[in-house]
């Protein structure tokens, strides 16, 4: 599969990330290298093994349901680039 | 044409926990803004997500209730979008192996039954809020919701219209509560609602376009944005156009759907495991031990209202739209085995006429299933009338005498005259001050009858037994 100068615009355009011409170019033989690597390793026989969904080979702890959380909203916000009215403002990027 | 509508929901419930799915912050509703958003929420750096063991058990139960697959182990996979009250950059959900997997749920489409088969039921993140309101040209973002677990329920497009997808609805509405995985809070947005929408010859297999309508959240918008969808895209068909895919917003004060965007501008959502969740194993132990912990289902109930009880089905649906509703009437059943179906009619029609009209559930009822069954015994012991019952329940409605029906009756002088000596006496008084009536009655008027029955309620105050005051004077007439 070879990735095409759109499909890098494209991506850029969902992660909105500002990109001009040159950088994507830059990122396009990026991004097309390390297909080539995903190639080589599609090509190896897989049939027969299950799919890994973690890299380790564990299984998730889980926590009982008990709030254990307090309030700390002056402290998360004392770092926060703007606050108003306790919201965290961030620029305005949906219509 | 005719055309057929085909319709496929997706329910997102919010589940009934005390904390975030993969935070210890609460989830309690209406708290002041951000102070329920811990650095898991906010998506810190370094911080790590824990699954909430209340959260899983709280699929399971969906699970076993609907008959599904419990999948084990289940994947947690990061979900990619921008979005400025998403702070992760990524809502972590399910994609492969959901920890709910089929199913089937059974809606009562009047006398008929239908299956609706579910595709899935996978657990995700709640994201934050953005609020509207305008900050110098910034968004204000509310993170408190965010990380509040849901149970996304995806039904196949086994619905053929707006009314049957409202009843699936409702009965799945009905489900999560009985079993006490979500408040079912529709205001709150605890059950939300979307609609996959498509159109299509009638007698055609083949599923048209569809389009998905988002933001419905009651039944009566859910019945509205399925009506004009479909409407929508049959006009457009017949014009000889083509219904393009895409996602479509339900504007309730225009009572119409319009585009939201399409499929080319549609999310590519590049979901792939989250290496910060090991896969989840649910071992048959802890099913078990879950399937322990499930009340009898709506369905179940259903059916031993209509065997044991005798009761019709519509009763029976009716009396187990929520359990606290089926709790009550079996309490009251308890105390009275013989008047199953004066129980049925009085919580039908009195108990839930009053509720509904003072706004709340029968689990806030003035009146106790105990008290309310004593009530109902007085009736069937002749001790008072159906009529002066109704009188009787709006005092302990009040909370008069501690609702006791008894006193309330002694105090208030209803006991029924059942003396039929007493009875006698008065009609024989009635029909002498009454010779034109009863000359009527004897010349074949009917109505003279009740008239004269009228009568004798009003002289006893309405205290006379209905039934004897017709069986004497009947007597006396022929």
């Amino acid at each position: 599969m070879t990735l095409s100068f759109d499909d890098v615009r494209r991506i850029a355009d969902l992660a909105y990330i500002e990109t001009n011409e040159e950088e994507a170019h830059v990122v396009l033989a990026q991004l097309s290298d390390i297909f080539n690597l995903i190639e080589q390793m599609q090509a190896v026989d897989t049939l027969g093994v299950e799919p890994l969904s973690h890299a380790q080979d564990v299984t998730q702890r889980l926590r009982d349901d008990i709030v254990t959380e307090s309030d700390q909203r002056e402290r998360f916000q004392a770092i926060a680039p703007q606050v108003e009215e306790g919201l965290y403002l961030v620029p305005k990027v949906i219509e | 044409m005719q055309w057929e509508i085909v319709i496929g929901l997706e329910v997102h419930a919010q589940l009934s926990t005390q904390s975030k799915i993969f935070s210890g912050a609460s989830i309690a509703y209406g708290a002041i803004p951000n102070t329920q958003a811990c650095e898991v929420d906010l998506a810190l750096p370094g911080v790590l997500p824990v699954l909430n063991k209340g959260v899983v058990e709280r699929a399971i139960k969906l699970g076993l209730a609907v008959g599904a697959k419990i999948n084990s182990p289940s994947i947690f996979a990061r979900k990619n979008y921008f979005y400025p009250d998403l702070p992760k950059g990524y809502q972590i959900s399910q994609y492969e192996l959901p920890v709910v997997e089929g199913g089937c749920i059974k809606v009562q489409m009047g006398e008929v039954e239908k299956t609706v088969r579910l595709t899935r039921a996978h657990l995700e993140e709640d994201a934050g809020k953005s609020l509207h309101k305008d900050f110098h040209g910034m968004t204000g973002i509310d993170l408190n919701r965010a990380g509040t677990p849901l149970l996304e329920i995806v039904s196949e497009p086994d619905m053929r219209s707006s009314a049957e997808a409202v009843i699936y609805a409702k009965t799945l509405h009905s489900l999560v509560r009985w079993i006490g995985i979500c408040d079912g809070n529709m205001q709150e947005g605890s059950f939300r609602c979307d609609a996959n929408v498509s159109v299509r010859p009638k007698g055609s297999d083949k599923l048209g376009t569809r389009c998905e309508v988002k933001n419905l959240n009651s039944f009566r918008f859910l019945e509205k944005a399925i009506e004009f969808e479909a409407k929508r895209q049959i006009e457009i068909l017949e014009d000889g156009g083509v219904v393009r895919q895409e996602t479509r917003l339900y504007d309730a004060d225009r009572n119409e759907t319009r585009t939201m965007r399409s499929k080319e501008e549609a999310h590519d959502y590049r979901y792939f495991p989250d290496p910060d969740l090991m896969p989840l194993e649910i071992s048959e132990a802890w099913i078990n031990k879950v399937k322990q912990m499930l009340p009898e289902l709506p369905e179940a109930r259903r059916n031993r209202y209509v065997t044991a009880f005798d009761l019709p089905v519509y009763d029976a649906i009716v009396l187990t739209a929520t359990r606290e509703m089926a709790d009550f009437f079996e309490s009251a059943v308890k105390q009275l085995p013989s008047q199953a179906k004066l129980c049925a009619n009085w919580i039908m029609g009195e108990v839930s006429g009053r509720l509904n009209k003072e706004g709340i559930e029968i689990s806030d009822c003035p009146i106790s299933p105990g008290q309310f069954a004593t009530l109902l015994e007085r009736i069937s012991d002749g001790t008072i009338s159906g009529k002066t019952a109704k009188d009787v329940f709006d005092s302990m409605w009040h909370g008069e005498h501690d609702g006791n029906a008894d006193v309330i009756i002694e105090n208030k002088g209803l006991k029924q005259i059942s003396d039929s000596g007493e009875i006698e006496k008065l009609i024989d008084e009635i029909l002498i001050a009454n010779p034109q009536q009863v000359e009527d009655y004897r010349g074949g008027k009917e109505k003279a009858f009740n008239s004269l029955v009228g009568q004798v309620m009003k002289a006893t105050r309405g205290k006379a037994n209905p039934a004897q005051v017709n069986t004497i004077l009947k007597q006396k007439l022929s």
